[in-house]
């Protein structure tokens, strides 16, 4: 029982981190229709330029905010001159996101060197809760609320407000949504940026725990994609439902049988394609 | 008001509009008609910046918007009701018109208004946009459209599909806008329709204007109708009420 909880909180975290790098990757592929293999690659820089930041000022909310920023401003720049110049080209988008993760990369190599590090944890987030057997550490449960209340505040705007409906509106027909007076172009850089910060901000999140290192980026990248793909691409709710279900058999696959992690995290996707194309809440 | 002057359009290699030039003045309904496939949609998405011009110019209000983005040509009060509504399925009656929403104009038509003047889509506020029938999506696109306060409005096929009463509330809504001042293009098939609430027609054939008329002479030149309109000689003429 007291494995079982443990396990269950464990995929919980992995589940957090996962949401918070699958939303944006989501949500850019819903507006623009763009599959941005440099994704993992946002995640990677935002825990380097934390960790850069950090080391020089000591402020762990200085470091968060200069990932985000320094992120959501490439994302920003990368969408405008670059991959809004193939508009209408989904195969030349992609291969140019490629190039910009292997950009990445090796920058990321240059500047900070290949060794692996950890960001440290908030003091005020140091030890674990204790409750009868099980043990859990106050930092995970801690980006498990965060996580939460990010998927809250990103279903609010979606579905609450005039930007949400903005966005919902360029993603049902953004011909039609320019046609209404929408600036679907810079409503699409903005997204691309958020997602980029976004998962910036998952890596602020998860550099006590995993840190960074060389090849992080393209450890992540196709988890993300998993949870994309299961959730049905675009979908905000996928991403929320994805992430949880891959975090989830991530975690008991991995724990239970570890020499087939990847068959226990491709399985059920290969098996909701079959069954859904879409996704679980894709759209046709 | 708008001026179009030889107007080039395409769709990748293939050359569609091949020299529109008409003009529709100031508080006119101007009615654009012609078989399917001569180009009138083609048309309406070059105004609206849909399907820019390659060659040509469209003028409106003294300002050459023939390159621009279609977002700005809404701002500057140019509103499409587009063939086959593109109402967005996602969104609630509501949120359709709130994204459209141009209170850069101070009169005009508001979510108030039309709800007022459509009670319908007023009982259908919280309803999506895929959960409405034909004729709600045709209010809606046309309501969508209003809030923005447009000064010039586009309509392409606005009975398309609807049953006769419905039919003839658009009617009464074209006449209503036009008395309030705006100006109107009207893209039809249904050239009895139109001839009864345009001021003056355009007749289209393989992407150029061939025939310009008020709505009483094209209805009485029986060459004009059955050739280029599709309409059988023995349709005896509407109850034409040019410009009421
Ligand atoms: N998206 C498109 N791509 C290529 N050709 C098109 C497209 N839309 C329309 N056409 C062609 O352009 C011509 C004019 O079409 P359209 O403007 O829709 O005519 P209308 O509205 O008068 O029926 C037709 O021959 C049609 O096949
Ligand atoms: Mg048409």
């Amino acid at each position: 029982m007291t494995y079982l909880i443990t396990q269950t909180l464990n995929g919980l975290f992995s589940a957090a981190l996962l949401f918070l790098i699958a939303s944006g990757l989501t949500l850019a592929f819903g507006v623009m229709k763009i599959v941005n293999i440099a994704h993992g690659s946002f995640y990677m820089l935002g825990v380097y330029i934390a960790y850069t930041v950090i080391l020089r000022t000591q402020s762990l909310l200085l470091g968060a905010a200069a990932a985000i920023v320094v992120v959501s401003a490439l994302g920003f720049v990368m969408q405008r001159f670059f991959l809004r110049r193939f508009g209408n080209d989904p195969l030349a988008q992609m291969m140019m996101t490629m190039g910009f993760a292997l950009l990445f990369r090796d920058a990321t190599l240059m500047i900070w060197g290949g060794d692996p590090f950890t960001l440290q944890y908030p003091g005020w987030l140091r030890g674990s809760m204790e409750a009868g057997d099980v043990v859990f550490p106050y930092y995970r449960l801690f980006v498990i609320v965060v996580a939460a209340l990010v998927g809250v505040a990103l279903w609010a705007i979606n579905e609450k407000t005039l930007l949400g409906a903005r966005l919902r509106a360029t993603v049902d027909d953004p011909e039609m949504a320019s046609a209404m007076g929408i600036n679907v172009t810079l409503l699409s850089g903005l997204v691309f940026a958020a997602g980029a910060g976004l998962a910036a901000f998952g890596g602020v999140m998860g550099g006590p725990i995993l840190g960074g290192y060389a090849g992080l980026d393209f450890d992540l990248l196709p988890l993300a994609f998993v949870v994309v793909i299961v959730g049905g691409m675009g979908s905000l709710k996928g991403a929320f439902v994805g992430s949880l279900v891959v975090g989830m058999i991530d975690n008991y696959g991995k724990a239970l049988v570890p020499e087939l992690s990847y068959f226990t995290l491709f399985a059920p996707m290969i098996l909701v394609l079959a069954l859904k194309p879409t996704g679980l809440y894709g759209r046709a | 008001m708008l001026q179009i002057t030889d107007l080039h359009t395409y769709y990748g290699e293939s050359h569609v509009l091949q020299g529109v030039t008409l003009a529709a003045a100031r508080g006119t309904v101007t009615a654009v008609l012609g078989r399917n496939g001569v180009g009138k949609t083609t048309l309406c998405r070059s105004i609206a910046g849909l399907t820019p011009a390659r060659a040509g110019a469209v003028v409106f209000d003294g300002n050459d918007i023939t390159r621009t983005p279609p977002y700005r040509i809404h701002d500057l009060g140019i509103s499409l009701v587009p063939q086959g509504r593109r109402i967005f399925p996602s969104l609630t009656v509501q949120e359709n018109m709130a994204i459209a929403v141009n209170t850069t104009r101070s009169q005009g038509w508001d979510l108030q208004k039309v709800f007022a003047v459509f009670p319908r889509l007023a009982e259908r506020r919280q309803n999506r946009g895929n959960e409405l029938s034909g004729g709600e999506q045709q209010m809606l696109a046309i309501a969508r459209a209003l809030v923005a306060r447009p000064t010039f409005l586009i309509l392409d096929e606005p009975t398309e599909g609807l049953s006769p009463m419905l039919v003839a509330e658009v009617a009464g809504v074209i006449r209503r806008l036009k008395d309030e001042g705006t100006s109107i293009l009207l893209a039809e098939q249904n050239a009895a329709f139109a001839v009864k609430v345009a001021d003056y027609v355009h007749v289209m054939s393989k992407g150029v204007v061939v025939h310009s008329t008020d709505p009483v002479a094209l209805w009485q030149n029986e060459e004009v109708k059955t050739q280029l309109l599709g309409v059988p000689a023995a349709v005896s003429p509407p109850n034409t009420r040019p410009g009421t």
